[in-house]
């Protein structure tokens, strides 16, 4: 097979220093990763924050070691071979603030594609190209100093793109975009993928519809585990059997969720606090156990507002997997 | 989204390899110190105003004790020098620390080129732009305190000056890895070496005046033994107040250069290394 990225059992531990009479704490950011991608493909890795997913790129990316198992890019060990893999990759995460502020958004990025080996003549015509794809090519002289957060972040955008990549790796690049401007990037990346059979996207978010629209496979990570890969309609069908419901009810008075989570036939369930009511998300493993559900929600006197049968989303998929929300992971709440 | 048709054509870019590809990185990050600095005018009122008035202050108090006259060349040519110490220390030592918490330092790792082209970028375009300054401090100086100059050799004061650059940038190269390494607070190791070094280099009197041995142990910083070697060569008394001889401090200086661009190759290396195995020194804190 064709693969433009392989990991076998990749494992990362950090040391995290504590005082100096203390011994040095473990943080397991990745364990025993196999992941394959293959050349042409859109990855997409999601997770919650502290899932893993920054240090898996870092580690394909070069910029760290792992401390067990072994990766590849491009067909080349990133620990033997980093220098051949670094001409081939390029990355881009959201929110950074590379560059130089005195710099003009051209000369900034000029500077990076030299770095490549770019021809300037060339790099100059493609910079222009480039900015005019995502809208900004009013800002060529425009000092990045002077730019908002998203424009900057177009302006890394443009640079991961910039070099002509193999494989390239976008962290989370829609992070601080508006709704328009992270749907015009979304566009953009789609179309440069679809372009070119050769060129390969791995792609982090926690962004699901992200995930859901843009990527041709999904890794859904947490914890430095790689819990489930497919395509995002086979991780959405499997869950086709179970039966999702959304119920927004009166506030619960008192009554314990855990009554609720132990009927029989319901997989999880996840309470989000509203303004005056509360919203109740349940995986069924079947339709009739809704029955049981508002029984017992009746009995309380809780009073039903709303309800409505959903499609599976990948947030659906995370959940079932996790036995919580992204959102819950995040937090760190149960 | 406009027309993206001539960016996402199928056609692989052509990449230069090898040494093209650390000339490119070399000039490419040798840009915003020649281009971008000139942006900001305040340079004009910190780099060059306030120098100004330390020198003043100098050729002042020599003027009053009835020093020889030549002290105040030796403070004009000390001020002037003072501006490549000063960029050496917050521009190159320092640098490759701003450049972690700013981001830059993880994408010139990722990139294909060498962190020594990057280094040597650093360092090219900052002497460039220090000399524009260093110029404006020697001029202004030597204008408004009638500085007399008796050149003995163009060509030796012109490889000493060179000499001086490579061993002084040199150390910025070698110390920026090291500050990396050392320190989170590279601010405060900046300011600590600041003081001192104007005092142990002689910037504002002839470094004779220490002891030998205080003397040897500040020609480690290269700016002692350039500015001693300069001073002989272009004022008649100099050489009677010159450490050692010109020779001598040549010699040094091409020591000094190889040690210290020897010793930044091998920190780079090391802080590669180090960076990628344990993950924390390209993390910026924002």
């Amino acid at each position: 097979m064709n693969l433009a990225i392989r990991t076998d059992k990749l494992g990362r531990i950090y040391k995290i220093r504590g005082g100096k009479k203390t011994e040095p704490r473990e943080l397991v950011a990745l364990r025993d990763v196999n992941v394959e991608i293959k050349r042409g493909e859109l990855f997409g890795l999601l997770g919650p924050n502290g899932a893993g997913k920054t240090t898996l790129i870092k580690i394909l990316t070069t910029l760290l070691a792992p401390t067990s198992g072994t990766a590849w890019v491009a067909g080349l060990d990133v620990e033997k071979e980093p220098a051949r893999i670094r001409a081939r990759i390029n990355m881009v995460s959201g929110g950074e603030s590379s560059g130089y502020g005195l710099l003009t958004v051209r000369e900034n990025l000029w500077m990076f594609s030299q770095f490549y080996g770019l021809d300037s003549g060339l790099a100059n015509q493609r910079i222009k190209q480039l900015l005019e794809v995502v809208g900004m090519g009013d800002r060529l002289n425009t000092k990045s100093s002077d730019l908002s957060t998203g424009l900057r972040q177009k302006m890394n955008i443009v640079r991961g793109f910039l070099t002509d990549p193999e494989v390239l790796f976008l962290d989370e690049p829609t992070l601080g975009l508006d709704v328009g401007a992270a749907r015009d990037v979304r566009k953009f990346i789609r179309q440069w993928i679809d372009r070119d059979s050769t060129r390969t996207l791995l792609l982090t978010t926690h962004y699901m519809v992200e995930a859901d629209e843009l990527c041709d496979r999904v890794a859904i990570i947490n914890e430095g585990r790689v819990l489930a890969c497919d395509t995002p309609a086979n991780l959405r069908h499997s869950l086709q059997r179970d039966a999702i419901f959304r119920l927004e009810v009166s506030p619960l008075n008192g009554m314990g969720v855990e009554s609720l989570r132990s009927l029989p036939g319901v997989k999880q369930l996840i309470l989000k606090e509203k303004d005056g009511s509360v919203v109740l998300e349940f995986i069924l493993t079947e339709e009739p156990v809704l029955g049981a559900v508002v029984n017992t929600l009746t009995v309380s006197d809780i009073q039903i507002l709303n309800l409505e049968k959903r499609e599976p989303t990948l947030e659906d998929v995370f959940v079932d997997l996790v036995g919580r929300s992204m959102a819950e992971v995040e937090r760190g709440g149960e | 989204m406009n027309d993206s048709a001539a960016v996402l054509s199928p056609e692989r870019l052509k990449k230069a390899t090898g040494f093209l590809l650390f000339l490119k990185t070399v000039i490419a990050r040798a840009y915003p110190r020649v281009i971008g600095a000139q942006r900001e005018k305040s340079w004009m009122f910190f780099d060059v105003f306030l120098p100004m008035l330390a020198v003043s202050a100098y050729v002042f108090v020599y003027r009053a004790i009835n020093a020889p006259e030549e002290y105040i060349g030796f403070v004009v040519v000390g001020g002037a020098m003072t501006a490549f110490w000063l960029n050496v220390l917050w521009s190159m030592s320092s640098q490759l620390y701003w450049e972690k918490e700013q981001g830059n330092l993880a994408l010139y790792i990722m990139a294909p080129n060498s962190m020594m082209a990057i280094l040597l970028g650093m360092a090219l375009g900052g002497m460039l732009m220090t000399a524009l300054r260093a110029a404006a401090i020697l001029i202004l100086g030597s204008l408004l305190f009638n500085v007399q100059y008796q050149v003995v050799s163009f060509w030796q004061l012109f490889i000493v000056f060179i000499l001086t650059m490579v061993a002084l940038y040199g150390m910025g190269m070698m110390s920026a890895s090291l500050f990396l390494l050392l320190s989170r607070e590279a601010w405060h190791l900046a300011n600590l070496a600041q003081e001192p070094i104007y005092l142990v280099s002689g910037f504002y009197f002839p470094i004779k005046s220490f002891s030998f041995w205080v003397a040897a142990a500040a020609s480690i910083i290269p700016l002692t033994l350039g500015l001693d070697a300069m001073r002989q060569l272009v004022f008649p008394s100099g050489p009677t107040l010159g450490f050692l001889t010109v020779t001598i401090e040549l010699l040094i200086l091409v020591i000094l250069s190889l040690v210290f661009l020897i010793g930044a190759r091998y920190m780079l290396v090391h802080l590669e290394k180090l960076a990628i195995r344990e993950g924390r020194l390209t993390e910026s804190r924002r």
